[in-house]
């Protein structure tokens, strides 16, 4: 088998210098995606550990080995852990977390922590979907859309596109900008449809980096005629796998007009970092 | 909040929106509804309060131009059935 070129970098990470047997609150969240999967340990609040890995076909399992890989080496176990929140597509599928809670609101919750209140407008582009949602300063979401009806504008679209040119998708991003001018967006919204269009183009001899160009700017040109039914309201921010890929976010911030913050953490984990915040509210609540 | 369900395809923007905040969790527009669209479900975007509120049923969401069509306005009709029924007009349709 050659190369499979849509697979990105799966990894786990922690905070060295947190000594969690000191903290009062230890929470967690876990993110059961389409296409990925996170769990975020949270102790009083910061981070801690996480993990980010693709969601299997299976998901209380993706849940387990998630939330396994973010805590290994750690010495923490699962029973340390006092609230576990579930979120995204499998949120009812782990099987020890207390709650359920939407991925709108976590991302919302989680955007906040990660961009700072300022932020108004949080577009979360997803493995399967793309949300726009605005929030207040506190996180509290006040309006959502989700298109979760085609792949259009997803990050498995992305992946598709990845495998179709034989580039790996962590660098698709770069190698669209290697164009001496920029060309017409595919005309085809649906991935099916573009990568269709795609293959005419490169039988017509166009280069691998103008296909790409062409496909990132239809796919900002997508997600941002989504945005646009909810308006853009200052600061931007963009979450989710796509975040990283930056021939879609130059291309969207130019149509925005309005450059997205950037974060010290890592985009993917918006909605797990979230649902450990709701958790630790949860259970101060239940304290009470 | 407002909580938009619904979808943009290539014929147009099908979307019903429900305004939370004026939503108050009373199920009129359940049961004014021919098609079973709405539902009264537990407030998950604000999960630290709580409450009950109106949305459309997960079943409908990705074919709501098709299970609204019999509502639709084409005779005299003045308002559609779910927003007449929403004493704190809560329910907008985009279309």
């Amino acid at each position: 088998m050659s190369q499979e070129y849509w697979r990105w970098k799966e990894y786990n990470w922690r905070d060295e210098k947190i000594d969690w047997k000191a903290a009062n609150t230890i929470t967690a969240g876990v993110d059961v995606g389409s296409v990925s999967s996170q769990a975020v340990v949270m102790t009083d609040g910061k981070l801690f550990a996480y993990s980010n890995m693709r969601t299997g076909s299976d998901s209380p399992d993706s849940a387990r080995k998630a939330m396994d890989w973010a805590l290994e080496g750690t010495g923490m176990k699962l029973e340390h852990i006092k609230y576990v929140v579930g979120t995204g597509y499998g949120r009812v599928n782990v099987p020890f977390a207390q709650k359920a809670i939407t991925e709108i609101a976590c991302h919302a919750r989680g955007g906040n922590m990660m961009y700072g209140p300022t932020v108004r407008t949080i577009l979360d582009m997803g493995g399967q979907d793309c949300k726009a949602i605005h929030c207040d300063e506190r996180g509290k979401v006040t309006n959502f859309l989700m298109n979760d009806k085609c792949a259009a504008g997803t990050g498995r679209g992305m992946e598709v596109f990845a495998d179709l040119l034989a580039v790996p998708v962590e660098e698709v991003g770069e190698l669209s900008f290697e164009v001496d001018e920029e060309p017409e967006p595919v005309s085809s919204t649906c991935v099916v449809f573009a990568k269709s269009e795609a293959t005419a183009l490169l039988r017509q001899g166009w280069p691998k980096s103008k296909v790409l160009a062409a496909y990132c700017s239809a796919m900002a040109h997508r997600v941002y005629t989504l945005l646009e039914r909810i308006g853009v309201e200052k600061d931007f921010a963009i979450t989710g796998g796509i975040a990283k890929n930056v021939g879609v976010v130059r291309r969207l911030e130019k149509e925005v007009g309005m450059k997205p913050l950037t974060s010290k953490y890592d985009t993917q984990i918006a909605g797990a970092i979230g649902a450990a915040l709701f958790a630790k509210a949860l259970l101060e609540k239940s304290r009470k | 909040m407002l909580a938009n369900y619904g979808y943009k395809d290539g014929s147009g923007d099908y979307f019903i929106t429900i305004d939370t905040g004026k939503c108050d969790g009373c199920g009129d527009c359940i049961s004014a509804c021919p098609n079973g669209v709405l539902e009264i479900v537990e407030n998950e975007f604000d999960p630290l309060e709580g409450g009950q509120i109106a949305a459309v049923s997960e079943e409908h969401r990705k074919k709501i131009k098709y299970s609204c069509a019999p509502c639709k306005p084409t005779s005299g009709r003045e308002k559609l059935p779910c927003i007449s029924a929403c004493e704190p007009n809560a329910i907008t349709h985009s279309w």
